[in-house]
This record gives C-alpha cells, structure tokens and sequence, in this order.
C-alpha cells in the first residue's frame, strides 16, 4: 500500500501528469456548483465542495449513449444490418468522487453485471477505470451515509483515498490498479506518522458529525403487499411533479430507455437515462399503463430502493445516503421520512 | 409571516369544518432550509401543517388539475392569475374553489442566498418582518428581503392575488415604476448569432429531467410533445439540438399564458434561469395585445381567439 502526501499545488501538477496514462476526471466549479468533467481543454479541478451536484455515475453509464447505428441506404452493402457503434474503453480515474457515490457503483454492479445479465459497456468502462475517493470532512445535514453501510471515509468500492488535511493531500492506495496510479507520480511525498494520524482523527471526527439517520433494520421482514397498500403513500406524493430530478441526480438510479434516432438515412440507437418518475415510464405499447398515477410510481420508486432490491440481493438497500434527492426535490419529498415511515409500518 | 400561517390554519380549518370544501391544499414547512413541501389536508386536526413564508416558490395551481372535489387552496398574485388561466381553459371550475388571498411580499431567491453565504451549507432561515436571518456552522447573517427577492417577484405588480374568496391580510401596496422586461431588452439587442450563443450557453447544463415543465401549472397535456414517439417530434438524449428544441418548443406553448410566476426556475436542480424563455413571449402579447396572463377572466386570451373583425388578411 502507497501513502503519499501532496501540497495542494503538488496534486494539481501530479494530476496533470496523470494524463499520460489516464484519462482523468475531476470536479470542476460551473457556477454555483461542482460536477465531474474530463480534466483537459483547460478544466481547473476544484476540491472545495461537499458534493457534486451529479454524481459520477454518467462517467461509467453515460445519460446517454450511442449503443448501435445503421444505414437505411439500400445501396449500402450493409443496409440494415445494426452494428455496435466504436466506444471509447480508455483507461480513466475518477478523482474525488465522495464515498457515499463510490459505493454507489457496487450496490448497481448488481444490475449491470450479474450471471444472467452482463452490460458489456458498463463493465468494461468499469474495468477501465480507477477511482480515487475523497474523504468527507464537513458532510452535509442531509447526508445519512453512515446509516445505509457507507461512511465519510468509507473505504468500499475504492481504488485509493485522499484526505483533506488543509495545506496538503493524503493520497493512499487501497488496491492494486491504486497503487499503479499513484506510484505512477513521481512527485508526492511518503506520508509520516503525523500525517497519518491527523487523518485518522479527521475520520473519526467526521463519522460523528452525520446528523441524520434512517432506520433500515425491518425493512427485510416487512410483508411486500402490506407495505405496497400502506396508507402513507397518497400523502408522501401529494407534492411529486413527477420530474426525473430525484432519478438524474441518484447515483443509485439505473434505468435507460433506448432510442432509435433516424435522420435521412442514416440512424443510431442510443441509449438515454430514463425516470420511473415519468409516466411513459411503463407505458406498453397496448395503450396499458400499469403505473398511470403518481402515487404508484412515487412507491416504486421507493419500494425498489428500500424494499425490492433488499429482498431480492439481501445486499441491504439501494441508497447511499448521499442526500441528493433530499436537498434538490422540487417539492420537499424526502427520502429520510419514507425509510421512518417504511422501516415502521 | 407567523400572522399569515394562523390566518390561513384558522380559514381552512373553518372550511373543512363546516364541509365548505373537501379538501385543503397549502404548504408545509419544509425539512430543508428555504424549502416547503405542497400538502393536502382533509383533516381539520391536520391543518396545523399549513405553513407560510417566503419560500413557498412553488405554484399549487399545478395540483388542481383534473380535481373533481371542492378544493381550498392558498394563492398569492401569481398563482392566483394561474387559477384564472385554469379556468379560462377549462381545468377547473370556478365554484370548485374557495382561494384563500395571500397579499404577497416576494419569494427570497434560494440560490442567491446561498451565493451570498459563499454557497456554504445553510441550516436554517428565520424570518422578521423585513429581514432574514440565515444560518449554519460558524456562521449567521442578515440579510434585506428586499436585496434577496426572486428576479419575477422584484418586478411583479401583481402581488395581491385577482381572484379570492377571502384574504388573509389587507392588500400590500402594488410596485411602481418598475420595467418587467429589462432584460428581455438586453436580448432584443443582441445579434441572431449572439442569442443563439446566449441560449445555448444558458442550457449547457440541463439533463432534461423536465423538473422546470413539470412545475409549470400551463403544462397540463396528457401527452407532452417530447413524450410522444408516434411521430417523434424531438429527440430524447441530451444532444444540445434536441435540448434546445424542448426549451424553445416548451417556451411557445406557455405564450401569452405565462405569469412569471418562477416556478419553473426556482425547481431546477442546476440552476437554469428558465425565465429567459417565457419572458419575451410576456412581453410580445403584452406590447401587441396588451395582455396579461390570468388577470381577466372575463376574455379570451389573445392566441386563441378569432375574430371577423380581426384586422389581418390571413386569418379571413
């Protein structure tokens, strides 16, 4: 294991460096708020934030993707005939992604990559990528990471970690593909006891000032219908305007619809994020539409997170407690009084 | 505010008290600074939820699309001239309705509260009278209301609602003197090239999550034309073109239907200033029509009536 400490001015060269072999991403300050972007064309990664405001996923499972294209054009030997659209499977590290959103790619591997179904494109852009993680020092009020199995300094699904110690960076690898990233800068210092132990500290200090909680532990044992016909339902989504904010900004959402975009001749099939907020959502192609009102499609969108995929993966829930959907809902739903009411019933 | 929360407790109390409406629909104070959360109330044990301050940004005409039931609701001038609109286009009935009028003082914009506070985390926002305390760890401030208002409430000269049943307070004095469509003039000037430069700028970051039509109380189709896909009319990535076409396309449908009520700015979640769309649109069927979304009931709004005696050629 590799611990390294950087000067903040340090980190920004290494990082520049790192594009030799990677491609990087990095959060970058657009107006009032951080997103992930490639670290080129001039982007000034930026570390001052608590979160993004999207989460990282759209690096491994793009908003939308072109998945396949085709020629309509008969005088094309191969007309009709859908071929798989070249993608670009580079080697890539995310740098300082929060724990919480780190965690987020192994609770949705599930879907992505299991014995019955394996995405060829989320896989191997996942293969490819290296994900460095960064400490949580001043957690949000809306965060309640530490009650849904990750933590401000949670260690699971990264490559490597970095701490915020002020004037400088502890970077430390946790796994192979970390060690080669940051054994492959030459600049950074071996990190000393002090150092260190002041990370610790940070760590500690920082579990402690997660102010929200949600109970999860009889969420397994709750009877599926009993909970589908609760009561509370047509109160929690009163208020839903059936947006996709909650969706877009999850790291855990994972739904796509796909598309078939023609123009003149020529066309592709793309692969776009889709919201179980949305009433087209399930629309069958009869005219059928199973979840045709809000208050069925604001509890699925729950009961998929804290009860469908607990009993079907027994691998806890689908939520990270980032607190995302908690801060930006355009109507105040908020996820922590649904695990109370759920969890409680 | 606290006099407005219990006037408004006390009115909708008597209302399902006395069976007048069957349902009640207001604000409940939000579990996040400066957010409130739409409720409805059928219980008068429940109406202690209803809640009023400056961040109840949200339109509720939104929610009475389609209702059957007698419904109380809560509106200000904006929303209060979207009713109006409902129900010139047939959304709602007016005897459905008892509004209860809230004389409004402008909506404190979130996000130039947290740009001012160095878009450090806020706890929690208090209220007295004129000015508002704001705070989290480490830090408190005051601020003027006055200096924090929305940029459609700085410039609303409705702010006392055009249809009401009952008020909660005396009205507040109208604004005067002031321009609406400043900034709408700085687009004006701009070359073809330099606004579409302008507008493009604007969306780069929208992810088409449709919070902004969702809210807007003018988007009631049962089938929205970038839902559609028989015919597919726009694209559904986040290709800038297909972008720039819902933007624009949403934009039209809400012309000379629009009250600047901010709804649709105030629930991005990146921040898009989507007024910029609608605005100029206000302003056309204000300076052409001399219209004003949802002030009359009484007329036709202007683009979708016919006239014989209509003064262009095309329409004959």
């Amino acid at each position: 294991m590799l611990e390294k400490s950087f000067t903040k001015e340090e980190w920004t060269e290494a990082l520049k460096e790192l594009q030799s072999a990677y491609k990087v991403f990095v959060p970058v300050k657009e107006g009032d708020f951080h997103n992930f972007r490639p670290l080129k064309n001039g982007a000034k990664p930026s570390f001052d934030f608590q979160n993004t405001r999207l989460s990282a996923k759209s690096i491994i499972f793009p908003q939308s993707e072109r998945m396949f294209e085709y020629s309509l054009d008969d005088s094309k030997e191969d007309a009709h005939i859908i071929k798989e659209t070249p993608k670009d499977f580079s080697t890539q590290a995310i740098v300082g992604i929060r724990p919480c959103d780190a965690l987020a790619f192994q609770l949705v591997r599930i879907n992505f990559d299991n014995p019955q179904y394996r995405d060829p494109w989320w896989i191997q852009r996942m293969n490819a990528t290296t994900i460095v993680g960064f400490g949580c020092n001043e957690p949000c009020a809306s965060c309640f990471c530490t009650s849904v199995g990750s933590g401000p300094f949670c260690e699971k699904g990264l490559d490597a970690l970095m701490v915020d110690l002020g004037d400088r960076f502890l970077v430390k690898s946790l796994t192979t593909k970390g060690e080669a990233l940051l054994g492959a800068l030459k600049s950074g210092k071996k990190a000393d006891g002090t150092v260190l132990k002041q990370a610790q500290e940070l760590a500690k200090g920082s579990e402690k000032k997660i102010s929200s909680t949600v109970p999860t532990d009889r969420l397994k044992d709750k009877v599926v219908n009993e909970l589908f016909s609760a009561h509370f339902w047509e109160r929690i989504s009163f208020a839903c305007i059936n947006c996709g904010t909650c969706t877009y900004l999850c790291p855990t959402c994972w739904c796509f619809d796909i598309q078939d975009e023609t123009c003149g001749k020529e066309g592709d099939r793309i692969r776009n994020w889709d919201a179980c907020m949305f009433p087209i959502f399930t629309l069958h192609g009869s005219g059928h539409n199973p979840r045709d009102k809000k208050l069925q499609r604001v509890r699925q969108r729950f009961m998929h997170k804290l009860k469908y995929y607990v009993d079907k993966y027994e691998n806890g829930v689908a939520c990270v407690g980032c607190g995302r959907c908690v801060q930006f809902c355009p109507v105040n739903i908020d996820i922590r009084e649904v695990f109370g009411l759920m969890n409680g019933y | 505010m606290f006099e407005y929360t219990r006037k408004i407790r006390e009115i909708a109390r008597k209302l399902l008290e006395k069976g007048t409406v069957d349902v009640f629909i207001g604000y409940r104070k939000g579990t996040v600074a400066m957010m409130n959360e739409p409720v409805l109330i059928k219980d008068p044990a429940e109406v202690d939820f209803l809640h009023w301050d400056s961040h109840c940004g949200l339109n509720l005409c939104n929610y009475l699309t389609g209702r059957t039931d007698r419904i109380g609701l809560v509106a200000n001038g904006c929303n209060s001239r979207n009713i109006v609109t409902h129900i010139i286009e047939n959304q709602i009935k007016r005897e459905q309705l008892y509004i209860v009028g809230i004389p409004c003082r402008g909506i404190i914009d979130h996000r130039a509260v947290k740009r001012a506070v160095g878009n450090r985390e806020i706890l929690e926002v208090g209220e007295e009278g004129e000015s508002f305390t704001v705070s989290g760890k480490g830090f408190q401030e005051v601020f003027q209301k006055k200096d924090f208002l929305r940029t459609n409430c700085a410039v609303c000269v409705h702010r006392n609602p055009v249809e009401y049943d009952e008020m909660v307070a005396d009205p507040v004095p109208e604004l005067e003197g002031v321009n609406p469509f400043k900034d709408v003039e700085g687009i004006e000037k701009k070359s073809a090239d330099e606004k579409r430069q302008f507008f493009t700028q604007l969306i780069a970051s929208c992810i088409r999550c449709y919070a902004c039509r969702n809210a807007c109380p003018l988007c009631y189709c049962p089938t929205c034309f970038v839902d559609e896909s028989r015919p597919q009319w726009v694209g559904k990535s986040i290709d800038p073109v297909d972008t720039m076409t819902f933007h624009f396309l949403r934009a039209y449908h809400c012309a000379g239907r629009c009250t600047d009520c901010g709804a649709c700015e105030r629930v991005c979640p990146v921040g898009i200033p989507m007024r910029q769309f609608t605005k100029k649109l206000n302003k056309d069927v204000f300076e052409y029509f001399g219209w004003e979304a949802g002030v009359r009931a009484d007329q036709r709004p202007p683009l979708d009536v016919y006239r014989v005696d209509d003064y262009n050629e095309f329409v004959k």
